[in-house]
């Protein structure tokens, strides 16, 4: 019997070893795994390569892993923010990488690396500091830049209901990352409000199928930012 | 001659957005449109993180920190409004389905090159979001910006100092002072404030700007 529920989220990040590539999901607070990456900070692998929107925000979440050093390189599109103080005291040290990927190109690198595509050409960002060194081909009337895929080890997201074979199902905008993050890693991590029986999701309304999933925690609404 | 304020800038730029489209307004000053949109016209606000038919502000206690624009602030949706992952949400703005991006800016140049990201400085964390993809892809790119920086420079330039966003990319620019046009033979004057005349805004804006004939 296919069961992807993992008892908790220590349980389900277990394995993560040094230096791995990490998607965290979430945009903002909207479908950040709080819990999970509460754990993957307890479980403590270093030297990670992080993928995410941001770097951070305040004290808790992507933030506390940064402040922990647990983080060599992150690659996001929009890490400056009014509270990302734990990233720009990292950065500005030099104790970690950034790669600085507009945010559509970030998507598609995404999408393309769980969809199987090599490299694709995209019109943004052609004639600027972030297509430098970068190969450009003129198609049509338009010039594009040559991007590759984003591969990950690992994805972390939140997703709203599971059934045992991880279908997924999400809440309004916390949706975001999760989906292409989830076909793009090797092994998918999803936090959940609620697990229910196979066949009680609408298969017209699963957003993410089970084939994209590997593990699934159930982690009470109530007890999300408590970890 | 009085300059417009915030609101009378968002306003200025509401006017001009017809029924039905399809509009993804910039964080910061853009955002301001949205209250300013003529009621009784149906136009779709799309935001990046993945949504189309953003409503208003939710009151007070009613926020739900699953609803969210790429501003992160809390927001609402209309009926038929929907929801999509952030792949789907930059297809369509990549794939020229949006009929227009409202965007901030720190130059615009006589070209229609747009920088709004970075100001290049030794120091400074760059961070770029959704601009590049917004510049490069929506069917008509506005711009709303003050005309003047701080300094009394013009903000519309010969060519950009700042890195850029994106080249030719600029159809419009909404500033406190005029409206202007990027056509490939410069920039056209739409509109001015009340009590500006051209040649003051000639003067002030330091590029060439030629004057429609139906400008008053």
């Amino acid at each position: 019997m296919i069961d992807k529920f993992f008892a908790s989220a220590e349980a389900a990040l277990a394995d993560i070893p040094e230096g791995a590539t990490i998607m965290i999901g979430g945009f903002g607070n909207a479908g950040m795994p709080a819990a999970l990456i509460d754990a993957l900070i307890a479980q403590g692998a270093r030297g990670l390569t992080i993928v995410n929107n941001n770097a951070g925000n305040a004290d808790s979440g992507l933030a506390a892993l940064i402040a922990a050093k647990r983080v060599r390189k992150i690659l996001c599109s929009f890490p400056r923010q009014a509270d990302s103080w734990h990233f720009d005291k990292a950065y500005r040290a030099g104790e970690l990488e950034l790669e600085l990927v507009p945010q559509g190109t970030l998507a598609e690198r995404i999408r393309a690396a769980g969809a199987g595509i090599g490299a694709f050409f995209t019109p943004t960002a052609h004639g600027t500091l972030l297509a430098e060194g970068k190969e450009t081909r003129r198609i049509g009337d338009r010039d594009y830049v040559l991007e590759y895929p984003i591969h990950a080890d690992y994805a972390l997201i939140r997703a709203d209901r599971a059934d045992r074979w991880g279908n997924l199902t999400y809440r309004k905008t916390a949706r975001n990352f999760a989906p292409i993050m989830a076909a793009a890693a090797k092994c998918t991590v999803v936090q959940v409000r609620e697990t229910v029986a196979l066949g009680a999701l609408d298969p017209e309304v699963i957003v993410t199928p089970g084939i994209f999933v590997q593990r699934v925690v159930k982690i009470a609404p109530s007890l999300r930012k408590a970890a | 001659m009085k300059k417009l304020d915030r609101n009378q800038m968002a306003a200025r730029v509401a006017r001009d957005i017809p029924e039905g489209s399809y509009v993804n307004l910039g964080i910061g000053l853009p955002t301001l449109v949205a209250d300013h949109l003529p009621k009784g016209r149906e136009i779709i606000l799309h935001s990046e993180n993945g949504v189309l038919g953003i409503g208003p502000r939710p009151a007070s206690g009613e926020e739900d920190e699953d609803l969210i624009n790429a501003g992160k602030e809390p927001v609402t949706l209309l009926p038929g409004g929907a929801y999509f992952h952030h792949a789907d949400s930059f297809g369509m703005i990549r794939g020229r389905h949006l009929d227009f991006a409202v965007l901030g800016a720190f130059q615009v140049s006589v070209a229609g090159d747009l920088a709004n990201w970075h100001t290049g400085g030794p120091d400074a964390i760059p961070a770029v979001g959704g601009a590049m993809d917004l510049a490069m892809g929506a069917k008509k790119v506005l711009i709303m910006m003050e005309h003047l920086t701080k300094k009394g420079e013009s903000k519309i330039v010969e060519r950009c100092t700042y890195p850029l966003t994106g080249a030719h990319c600029v159809n419009r620019i909404y500033t406190d002072l005029a409206v202007i046009d990027v056509k490939p033979d410069g920039l056209h004057v739409v509109d001015m404030v009340d009590g500006l005349a051209f040649e003051d805004l000639q003067r002030l804006s330091g590029v060439p700007l030629r004057r429609l004939a139906t400008a008053a």
